[in-house]
């Protein structure tokens, strides 16, 4: 192992541990938050089962608001929230909040798109068979789009820990902002190059991992 | 019995049934047949409220459907099955656990759900089947699959939108075998929507001749009847609209 790896070991894998912290909480609010936004942004869409056009132009303009922010002035834009939910605007627990938020805006859309692909047959078929809400979402829309909702949260994961690298401006931490404060600061370039291919080689472990699971759940 | 009395039902400014009455007797065979747009598709897809109509009433067995909501409505789709023309299979679900999906949704406990999956696959001769995947799968062989999901409940009528379309024509006669014999051994109701005339005739007891979103004929089939000599469905509505009448030709 490089001399300057083993030297900054500690600090490494404490940073390590941070942006696992928020790339974990970020896939968190995706699973459980996301995924039922972009669930209910696909059925209200127009000639889907819960068709609403009110409730999907307004959920569809909150999610492309959050999305088209730039992620650094979101992460400012949101620290009184941050401040009022966990306390302090300060640290890698409040660098989750504005993490979580873009997780799940940005999750949602994905979910809702890979929904979308599910023929429109099947739906029906649920429908005619007397199956209820509950019942087509979890038994036949989920099921048919489990392989693209996989690679959805492969993709949402990978940017994840690209806007980690961010929150070292709240105090977040993560191997990104390492990267920036001992390598680029301190003009220590060895290490940030060591640093990005860590990420480099944790991203292609995520794509492989979530290509992987998506075939082999893939049985169309 | 199936009673659709006054329905209509527009799309848009498209009137895709106007004012349609009908009646299909327990146990029978009836056949839909039309060209394309002549709203036989919506028609029967108001028999299960899959389209609610506009206007008129849909009555099964005495009760009008179309004053039912929710729960009560589920409940009845589950009797009254449908197959479509496209299979509509779940692609990732194995054919076991394509048919076993009709049980979970009828509450069905867990313990009788194999017994009957197998039995529906073995009367469609896809026991043998029934750990492979739709994608492994015949287009016929699909369509069997999705009769025996549209059987493993027993339902009382068997609706079906051009069941035969996509198929050539040794696997259409299968198909065709197997929903009779659905009809003649459980005594299922069953409606078949087609364009295809042999379809109609080689199955059917009752044909309703649709064109323009309105019934125009009424037919019994007899295996002797006129309708041997007229395969064309253009060519059935030509004649009624001229005033003909294929019962008397």
């Amino acid at each position: 192992m490089p001399e300057v790896l083993l030297e900054y070991q500690s600090e490494i894998w404490l940073s390590i541990g941070e942006t696992f912290i928020m790339v974990g909480f970020s896939i968190l609010a995706a699973l459980l938050i996301g995924l039922p936004v972009g669930t209910f942004l696909f059925l209200c869409r127009k000639g889907q089962l819960l068709e609403n056009q009110v409730v999907f132009s307004s959920l569809n303009l909150i999610v492309n608001i959050i999305r088209s922010f730039p992620f650094l002035l979101l992460v400012i834009f949101l620290i009184p929230f941050t401040r009022f939910i966990i306390g302090t605007a300060i640290g890698t627990a409040a660098a989750t909040v504005p993490m979580t938020i873009i997780a799940i805006a940005h999750y949602s859309r994905l979910a809702e798109q890979s929904l979308l692909d599910v023929p429109k047959g099947v739906m029906e078929a649920a429908v005619s068979m007397g199956a209820s809400v509950k019942d087509i979402i979890f038994k036949f829309l989920y099921v048919e789009a489990r392989s693209a909702l996989v690679l959805s949260m492969t993709t949402s994961t990978i940017s994840f820990i690209s806007y980690s690298t961010i929150m070292g401006v709240v105090g977040g931490g993560g191997i990104g902002d390492f990267a920036i404060r001992y390598g680029y600061l301190q003009f220590r370039t060895d290490l940030m190059i060591y640093i990005i291919i860590i990420m480099v080689i944790f991203v292609q472990i995520i794509q492989y991992a979530g290509i992987t699971l998506a075939r082999k759940i893939d049985k169309r | 019995m199936i009673i659709l009395h006054n329905v209509s039902k527009q799309f848009g400014s498209f009137e895709a049934i106007q004012s349609v009455s009908l009646r299909i007797e327990s146990g029978e065979i009836h056949g839909i047949i039309g060209a394309s747009g002549a709203g036989k598709s919506t028609l029967v897809r108001m028999m299960n409220l899959i389209e609610q109509p506009d206007e008129g009433e849909v009555i099964i067995d005495g009760e009008t459907l179309n004053l039912l909501k929710g729960k009560r409505i589920r409940q009845i789709r589950q009797s009254l099955a449908m197959i479509f023309q496209g299979h509509h299979l779940l692609s990732n679900k194995t054919v076991f656990d394509n048919v076993v999906v009709a049980l979970q949704l009828a509450k069905v406990p867990r313990k009788q759900r194999a017994d009957k999956v197998m039995e529906s696959l073995r009367f469609v001769g896809l026991d043998k089947l029934k750990d492979q995947y739709p994608g492994q799968l015949s287009g016929g062989q699909k369509q069997r699959v999705a009769i025996a999901r549209a059987i493993v409940n027993q339902p009382k009528v068997l609706l079906c939108d051009e069941p035969t379309s996509s198929l050539d024509p040794n696997t259409t006669a299968e198909v065709l075998e197997v929903l009779q014999r659905i009809n003649q051994e459980f005594g299922v109701t069953i409606v078949i929507v087609s364009h295809e005339m042999e379809v109609i005739q080689s199955v059917c007891e009752r044909v309703t001749v649709m064109a323009d979103g309105q019934v125009y004929q009424e037919i019994e089939i007899e295996p002797t009847g006129i309708h041997k000599m007229e395969h064309s469905v253009d060519g059935i509505i030509k004649r009624l609209k001229s005033g003909g009448d294929l019962n008397h030709a």
